[in-house]
């Protein structure tokens, strides 16, 4: 098989929020930067974030810098690294402006500033009571931001390779990274991207569940392409639910829907969240929701032949209320769940929203790895940032609005980073190793020639279905172990997947194989690691994790306050301490989380 | 003649790849069904829906917005059939 070779100063995979603003940051450094994308720029899953952007801007009411620090140690579960997070939310305040010159169009006040809003988890003075913290542009804040970044982009030249899928990362001997192999999905063609500097930003892997929020071209590549590298991944134990999610298709189900009165119902139609919280109800927490919702499936009163989702009513409201209060759900619910949810009940299930771990980053965007005896040793050319890093800024659990922030902070310091080390001549176009491009080679041919293979969509399915149900919002040992077999065994099928078409023009089959092999390396790390880790923190929450005053809310300090490292290589782990020194205050003390 | 077709028809299912799950869902759907009889008049009008962003796309889909286009309405219901 050929493949031809094109240099670049930079090679940047992605184009959602991350890798638009990493892109900028380089090229109007005059940097001649490479962006690949699956999708066109403004087609990224960046466009479905609706809530806002978090910087203790303080235009509404009194807010700090510290203060969000403070929420966002909290949220994590502790787990946050908190020099990245000090670092995080001092520069939010920065990178929102900068975003407003871009042309930006944040919703304003009436003195002209940026209007702020209140989100979930952020308060004033140390968890003390809401504050207004979130920028937004209505209810298209991703949108717009991509469009913003676009546009600027355009304007400084930073080159753009839309419907290319990348393959495989090109790392030497020595361990450093040197580029991408990607194809031209038009042409089928591979091209190696040699590049000094190499940035990952391909977004989350939300798809390796069943049901999830994310779009179909969640597919965890950068992720994927890191295992196969020899990276570790850290923490992806770590994932965001929603406890409502139309069931067999993952659309969210607004909580507003049970703020208005709606009802989870089991298979003999009882209002079972008055068991589990009997003065909230339906309206408790989302864990506690979510956990409710997983009993009730596990032990037999699930709904549907399958048993596998729970019903959420909203027949005894008046139908005005729904259309009036509550637009989009009924109509979402014709189109996804196939019911007129005035008169029937909507299935639903907790639902994949948010991947917390990833690619272990420094705050400087740097990728880094165990080396000798250090924990966090620079890979040499290699960064990422966003969704797809872990930076680690959400540890445990992330706070709503501040994705967005993650993404622009660490795209722009990846890209600033990257800068600096070109400029001081750091890096050169090194020889190309010729055994890491015959790997992606020899993969792409042996999807071409398989013969008697697993179908993809097939193999897709069991892993996704697996890692529902073994991996879920809520986990249990033996479930857990059990999983990580059924996983390696749907490993092994992935391993040998089959195309009957083997076209080389817009192959969207050979394309699916492809993301395949990334997502795989995702499920494998987030099982592993999840079954390993035995006390329950954040978003990973385990049955047999018990809540006693020595580890509070089955949180195990003593044991387990260590991010997670999975090797793809022997499929092992290893740790790695949580960073609970911030850049320049105190340490923000370990204590249970309440709100 | 054939392989045109499929390629034409891959370049546009991947267009269908979207930034939001519903309208990934809708397509899904929609190719499930129509594949085998797509055919080059419905190719061009699908063609100039996919230029639209995804919020205004899913606008029309969901009945929040309508188009004067009837070329453009009668491809928003096929996409809406369930």
């Amino acid at each position: 098989m050929n493949y031809s070779v094109r240099k670049f100063d930079a090679v940047i995979v992605g184009a959602g929020g991350a890798g638009l603003r990493a892109a900028i940051q380089l090229s109007e450094a005059g940097m001649k930067t490479a962006v690949l994308t699956k999708v066109f720029p403004t087609r990224s899953h960046t466009v479905a974030a609706q809530g806002g952007v978090a910087a203790s801007l303080g235009n509404s009411e009194e807010d700090h810098w510290h203060w969000h620090m403070y929420d966002t140690v909290k949220g994590s579960d502790w787990l946050g690294d908190q020099d990245a997070i000090e670092f995080m939310v001092r520069n939010a305040n920065e990178c929102v402006i900068e975003l407003e010159h871009y042309g930006m169009p944040f919703d304003r006040l009436d003195n002209g500033r940026i209007y702020q809003r209140p989100f979930g988890g952020h308060m004033s003075n140390f968890g003390e009571k809401p504050v207004r913290r979130s920028c937004a542009a209505a209810d298209r804040t991703g949108h717009a931001m991509l469009h913003a970044m676009y546009q600027r982009n355009v304007k400084v030249n930073t080159q753009f390779f839309v419907e290319w899928q990348a393959l495989d990362l090109v790392r030497d001997e020595a361990g450093e990274v040197l580029g991408v192999t990607a194809m031209d999905m038009e042409t089928g063609e591979i091209v190696v991207f040699h590049a000094k500097a190499t940035i990952f930003a391909t977004g989350g892997a939300g798809r390796i569940y069943y049901s999830s929020t994310n779009a179909f071209i969640n597919t965890g590549d950068g992720v994927g392409m890191a295992a196969r590298a020899g990276i570790p991944l850290e923490d992806m134990e770590f994932w965001q639910f929603h406890p409502t999610g139309v069931a067999g298709a993952g659309v969210l189900i607004t909580e507003g829907v049970r703020g208005e009165g709606g009802i989870l119902r089991n298979a003999q139609g009882e209002r079972f969240m008055e068991r589990y919280a009997p003065n909230a109800k339906d309206l408790a927490s989302r864990d506690v929701v979510s956990r409710a919702m997983v009993t009730e499936i596990n032990e037999g009163r699930g709904c549907g032949p399958n048993k596998d989702f729970v019903l959420l009513d909203v027949t005894h409201l008046a139908p005005e209320t729904i259309l009036k209060r509550l637009p989009g759900i009924h109509e979402i619910a014709i189109q996804f769940a196939g019911v007129d949810c005035l008169k029937e009940p909507i299935p639903v299930v907790p639902t994949c929203h948010y991947q917390m771990g990833g690619i272990p980053t420094n705050y400087l965007g740097q990728v880094v790895v165990p080396q000798g005896d250090q924990k966090s040793v620079p890979v040499p050319g290699f960064y990422a940032a966003g969704e797809c890093a872990c930076a680690s800024v959400h540890g445990a659990n992330r706070l709503g609005t501040n994705s967005l922030l993650d993404l622009l902070v660490f795209g722009k310091s990846a890209g600033e980073t990257a800068v600096k080390e070109l400029k001081t001549g750091g890096r050169s176009h090194k020889p190309l190793p010729a055994a890491a491009i015959d790997k992606t080679l020899a993969r792409v041919d042996r999807l071409n020639n398989q013969k008697d293979g697993a179908d993809v969509h097939e193999t897709r399915l069991a892993m996704q279905r697996t890692m529902q149900k073994h991996a879920g919002v809520f986990r249990f040992k033996d479930m857990l172990a059990e999983g990580v077999e059924k996983i390696l065994a749907i490993d092994a099928q992935v391993a040998q997947t089959q195309i009957k078409d083997k076209s080389k023009v817009f192959n969207t089959a050979r394309i699916e194989a492809l993301e395949l092999d990334n997502l795989i390396e995702v499920a494998k790390a987030t099982i592993v690691s999840a079954n390993a880790r035995t006390e329950s923190r954040g978003a990973h929450v385990r049955d047999d994790a018990l809540d006693v005053p020595e580890t509070p809310n089955g949180r195990d300090d003593k044991n387990w306050l260590k991010h997670s490292l999975w090797y793809r290589e022997g499929n092992r782990l290893d740790y790695k301490s949580v960073q609970l020194k911030p850049m320049t205050v105190d340490t923000i003390e370990l204590k249970k989380r309440a709100y | 003649m054939n392989t045109d077709r499929n390629a034409r028809i891959g370049k546009l299912k991947w267009h269908c790849r979207r930034a939001l799950l519903e309208l990934d869902l809708v397509f899904a759907r929609f190719w499930a069904r129509e594949e085998a009889d797509f055919d080059v008049q419905s190719e061009a009008v699908l063609t100039r829906l996919l230029e639209l962003e995804d919020h205004d796309l899913w606008d029309l889909v969901s009945n929040k917005a309508t188009t004067d286009d009837a070329e453009s309405a009668a491809m928003i219901k096929r996409l809406q059939c369930i």
